[in-house]
């Protein structure tokens, strides 16, 4: 089986592209070129220098001492949280504000939930000097105040997103309505591996720098390329692409994938696509996503804003489906607790998202010496009100 | 004779009107209609309500949530329809977003259009190439006219292709952009839809999109075969209500 896009856009029987007639020309334009401009050697060179000189690359491969220690295994993480901006996140925005560039787009839209996203974009528009204008739902830009002003201290436009539950998905929605009706001179940079093809596969492919590194990495401190595990917290699903892309089918390696519980995965308030999604079509991909059974879109619930989308990409719908990857929920308490937890055995504060990964060490079992990268995707300043309100710390 | 094909014979220019089920209440669906029937609209389309309608400006998104926040479903709207062809001879197009499609179960949905009495449906989100491939048979076989959306950055190439897929009329949108945009219709829309006229394509044009008074009425007409208005139509609902609709249609064709 294959767990790559094939040539229809499809992972399976997930993904292509349900747009309106509208969007044809858009995606059409980055469809027939993302491969292509991707792969010349001048671009390559430059996403190359940037994410070495800019974005501080290669992130390291840590070796978590005191953690594998307790849960006698080989536990390793891929410091995505050391990237310029706070996570991996900005691996994309380079990637994709060079293809923009090169397509002559003078202008870029973006959605965020936690902001992460939306600072990241911000942050290559100023780089490159092209204007930013971000959606954000209405909620979430009281939620999350300092990722706002970051964003217009970067010189982007937050625009705050009205319509339906006024989070994500509605700023998704509204930044999609902002390409219809600027179909030649923007680009639409999508921060997740969601959206109609070639949307879920350009965004891997640029996260896919993470698992690329870790090859060599292993190499060097294993004296092998793979690893027996990889671990990834899953919302829309970009880290753990990344952290998949070079082994999906290296069969040697076991994928697991970690989604947001919420209050409990069949509490009403939880972002467990997988064990709650049916298959659907949301923002122009066919995937699992959580609906009604009228086929409504329902609003997720996280303790983690970055984790509640109420889809989930339709890689991972299809890692999913064909077993290929194991998946777990993890609810909000234990999510919080693991965020203390690695803080005081490893001197590292992960974003509340990456902590939802780690929580996998106490629900699942692993072998002895068993070698398991876990990717450690954003750091948790973003979240230390939340983590103040919650540990009153 | 599909109603839509035979109402495309008549020798007039056409007026369809588009309406979100379920708004400003749940059960103003059918004098809604009543109501366009007799103010001489010749077409309509219903708008099945959906919480992502991602093609759609302010004006569709509020009819939709508040439609939604009513207690419209699928299964509400069939029913309230269900003996509809008693009294509502003009033709009815069903216009709603693929996933509550999906959801409900793509041929049942067609089949409960067939025994309704439903002409035609609009899916703007399902591309022409996916219904080609997987779905065309299936709307053949329950007798449902599948309708799809042009815009001016559509290839002549692609329009030749949503020409042979079509039945019934192709949509013609008048700018880029969602529904509702403020628009008027000047000297680039009217090129667009000359240029659309002069290829002579099989299947006829109706505008759409921006369209809200008499002026961009006349105008879109000239170069196509009717207009669809949506956004303007629940503008005047939610200020004038259900009864002032004859106002409405003379205001814009009398």
């Amino acid at each position: 089986m294959n767990y790559n896009v094939d040539e229809k856009g499809y992972y399976g029987d997930f993904g292509g592209a349900f747009i309106p007639e509208m969007l044809y020309p858009n995606v059409t334009e980055l469809k027939e070129n993302y491969l292509k401009i991707s792969s010349e050697p001048e671009f390559k060179k430059e996403f190359d220098d940037l994410l070495k000189s800019y974005v501080g690359r290669p992130t390291p491969l840590y070796f978590a001492k005191r953690l594998s220690e307790k849960y006698k295994t080989k536990i390793y993480l891929k410091r995505e949280d050391l990237c310029h901006t706070g996570a991996h996140k900005v691996n994309n925005t380079i990637g994709q504000i060079l293809l923009a560039k090169r397509l002559g787009k003078n202008r870029i839209i973006a959605e965020t939930g936690a902001g992460q996203h939306g600072v990241a974009t911000a942050t290559v528009c100023a780089l490159m000097g092209i204007e930013c204008i971000v959606y954000m739902g209405e909620h979430d830009i009281k939620r999350q105040a300092p990722n706002v002003a970051r964003m217009k201290m970067l010189g982007a436009e937050v625009r705050s997103a009205q319509s339906g539950s006024k989070t994500l998905k509605d700023a998704t929605n509204e930044a999609i309505r902002d390409w219809i009706n600027n179909p030649v001179n923007t680009h639409y940079i999508i921060g997740s591996v969601v959206g109609p093809h070639p949307y879920p596969d350009m965004v891997a492919r640029f996260q896919s720098i993470i698992s690329q590194e870790i090859k060599w990495q292993l190499q060097e401190l294993e004296g092998r390329d793979y690893p027996d595990h990889l671990i990834a917290c899953v919302g829309g699903g970009s880290n753990a692409a990344g952290l998949y892309y070079h082994y999906l089918n290296d069969k040697r390696v076991n994928i697991i994938a970690v989604e947001a519980a919420g209050k409990g995965v069949n509490s009403g308030k939880s972002a467990a696509t997988s064990a709650l999604g049916k298959e659907g079509v949301i923002h122009g991909s066919k995937t699992l996503l959580m609906q009604t059974p009228d086929g409504q879109i329902t609003e997720p619930y996280s303790i983690s804003a970055g984790l509640d989308y109420p889809g989930v990409g339709p890689m991972h719908a299809h890692l999913y489906r064909s077993k290929r990857a194991e998946f777990f929920s993890i609810a909000d308490q234990e999510a919080m607790d693991w965020g203390l937890t690695l803080s005081q055995m490893e001197g590292i504060i992960p974003a509340i998202e990456t902590a939802h990964a780690f929580a996998i060490l106490d629900t699942r079992k692993f072998g002895l010496d068993e070698v398991i990268v876990f990717n450690c995707s954003g750091r948790g300043d973003k979240d230390l009100d939340t983590y103040i309100n919650y540990f009153k710390l | 004779m599909n109603r839509i094909d035979q109402k495309f014979k008549e020798n007039k220019k056409l007026l369809s009107i588009y309406f979100s089920a379920g708004y400003p209440n749940l059960n103003d669906t059918i004098p809604i209609l009543n109501s366009l029937q007799a103010s001489g609209v010749d077409m309509v389309e219903i708008g099945l309500p959906f919480s992502d309608p991602l093609a759609d400006g302010p004006t569709i998104q509020k009819s939709s949530t508040k439609a939604l926040q009513n207690g419209m479903t699928t299964e509400t709207l069939f029913n309230q329809l269900e003996n509809i062809r008693g009294h509502i001879n003009i033709p009815l197009v069903l216009m709603g977003y693929f996933n509550p499609i999906m959801q409900y179960g793509i041929e049942k949905f067609c089949k409960r259009c067939q025994a309704t009495g439903i002409d035609g449906l609009i899916i703007p989100d399902l591309p022409v190439d996916v219904y080609h491939k997987e779905y065309k048979d299936l709307f053949v076989q329950y007798n449902l006219y599948n309708m799809f959306l042009i815009t001016p950055q559509t290839p002549d190439s692609r329009i030749h292709y949503i020409d042979e897929v079509s039945n019934g009329f192709i949509y013609m949108v008048s700018s880029s952009s969602v529904t509702g945009a403020k628009s008027t219709i000047g000297d680039i829309q009217m090129d667009y839809f000359n240029r659309i006229s002069e290829m002579n394509l099989k299947t006829p044009t109706i505008v759409g999109f921006g369209i809200s008074n008499k002026e961009t009425y006349n105008a879109s007409i000239i170069h196509s075969k009717g207009v669809i208005i949506g956004s303007a139509f629940i503008k005047f609902l939610e200020e004038k209500g259900v009864q002032k609709i004859d106002d409405f249609i003379k205001s814009i064709r009398s």
